[in-house]
């Protein structure tokens, strides 16, 4: 069963149905996840002790970051799997992710100089964290920049997928080399375990925010691999009945 | 395919490759003298301040040598691509990434190595003192292997594109990262009389990763970008 779905879920047209009916919820999911998000960030969390209220553009910021990183991931898995297994579909997901991961860093990027603005007293700081998102911005910048040279899509969506795993073990290695190089940025403060540094009224909206990104994520990467299956395949019978009835 | 005519196919390429080059000579000598070239601009650049050179020497010729590999990168697999030798390694019974592996080793013999011998001169010319410029030699034996197997997947992927010269500086440059940091603050380290045997550590778990992954990838793009 488990093998049949998947190859059910490989089929591009299979594929094409599915995507279509899930969107409309992940959309509503996302407003309404990130209204309460924002209702909570904005309006219930106190203001900070030693930040006021600047710090609410937290509440973008690393949910902004987060994704950054998790989009690459998802994107080089993708790759390796349309790679290895030769899925049509893992191709597309993996070069559709790549223009949003690469908005959601630049988003991180943003808020981030923002919020430095007022805390550090400059926009630009070459801090660890700021830095490595700058490389990893450099990073999606070379997987679209590749993925846009070759003229043959299919060939270029395998290329791109190494280059997302030469980049993915890279990531690890520039992020700590980063790391020991400078840094300024206040350390994590969610990720311990045992105990996060970061009050409950200020954890629910940044983990509803975190959700909600990721609701986004979802929804758009499935409408842009929409737009790509239906481009690649518009030679097939399926496409065209569709191109028909409507 | 016993392993002894591997080892004769890679001795082969590997002769092949130097031939070319000697034959070739203004190929081996332009991305030194770029090297020597842009080390020379910062003084120029920035004021002959002796202390302010010495301060940012490691870093600047460690950025020069990170281009000068850059400007050399092609190189490695455009001849052979534009006359059809490579489609040749593909087709033939060897495995692609040891073939890849004689064509990195001797174009590190080529642009790397002579990058390591014109070094201490530049380090002179910065300003650093003994300890560094040896440490200035050791990273750059260390690294700059590094750079010409980590460039060699960004060439085998954009071997095929009419202009992947610019594209190819976009894809390579974010991964040099790690090694440019290592190695800088390590001459940087020396300099301060400090003990550096962390950095250079790193550095030699850098090659090894590059060393072991970078062929297989470059085969794999070879082989995307021939297909």
């Amino acid at each position: 069963m488990f093998n049949n779905f998947f190859h059910k879920m490989a089929s591009p047209k299979y594929f094409y149905r599915i995507s279509g009916r899930l969107i409309p919820w992940l959309a509503i999911a996302f407003v309404l996840v990130t209204l309460a998000g924002l209702y909570y960030g904005l309006v219930k969390a106190p203001p900070d002790y030693q930040q006021g209220d600047s710090y609410r553009i937290m509440f973008i910021h690393v949910p902004a970051a987060w994704m950054s990183m998790f989009v690459y991931v998802v994107m080089a898995t993708a790759g390796a799997i349309g790679l290895i297994w030769r899925i049509k579909l893992a191709e597309v997901v993996a070069i559709s992710s790549a223009s949003i991961g690469a908005w959601f860093t630049f988003l991180a990027l943003v808020t981030g100089s923002i919020w430095g603005k007022p805390m550090w007293g400059t926009w630009w700081v070459w801090d660890a964290r700021l830095t490595s998102e700058l490389i990893l911005l450099f990073l999606y910048l070379g997987v679209i920049a590749l993925y846009n040279a070759i003229d043959d899509k299919r060939t270029a969506a395998r290329a791109v997928a190494i280059l997302a795993l030469v980049g993915v073990i890279n990531i690890p290695i520039i992020h700590y080399s980063v790391e020991w190089w400078n840094t300024l940025h206040q350390g994590p403060t969610v990720t311990k375990l045992d105990k996060p540094s970061i009050h409950l009224s200020m954890l629910i909206p940044l983990l509803l925010m975190a959700v909600s990104f990721k609701l986004y994520y979802a929804f758009v990467v499935l409408m842009r691999a929409r737009c790509e299956v239906l481009e690649r395949e518009r030679h097939t019978g399926w496409v065209r009945e569709l191109a028909e009835t409507k | 395919m016993t392993s002894d005519s591997l080892t004769r196919a890679f001795a082969l390429l590997l002769k092949r490759d130097l031939v070319l080059a000697v034959r070739h000579r203004a190929e081996m000598i332009n991305p030194l003298l770029f090297f020597v070239l842009v080390t020379s601009l910062f003084p120029l650049g920035i004021g002959a301040d002796p202390k302010l050179l010495q301060a940012v020497g490691p870093g600047v010729i460690w950025v020069a040598a990170l281009l000068a590999a850059l400007l050399s990168l092609e190189g490695i697999f455009r001849s052979d691509f534009e006359d059809g030798t490579l489609e040749q390694f593909l087709l033939s019974s060897h495995p692609v990434s040891v073939l890849v592996l004689a064509k990195v080793l001797a174009h590190w013999l080529i642009t790397g190595l002579p990058l390591l011998v014109i070094s201490p001169l530049l380090g002179v010319l910065l300003g650093l003192p003994g300890d560094a410029i040896i440490i200035l030699l050791v990273t750059l034996a260390l690294g700059t292997p590094v750079l010409s197997l980590i460039g060699a997947v960004g060439v085998a992927l954009t071997v095929g594109l009419r202009k992947g010269g610019m594209i190819l500086s976009l894809l390579v440059l974010p991964l040099y990262v790690p090694l440019l940091i290592f190695a800088a603050s390590a001459v940087d380290t020396a300099a301060a009389g400090l003990p550096v045997t962390a950095h250079l550590s790193l550095i030699s778990a850098l090659l090894v990763l590059a060393l072991s992954l970078s062929p297989l990838a470059t085969a794999a793009a070879l082989r995307i970008s021939l297909s």
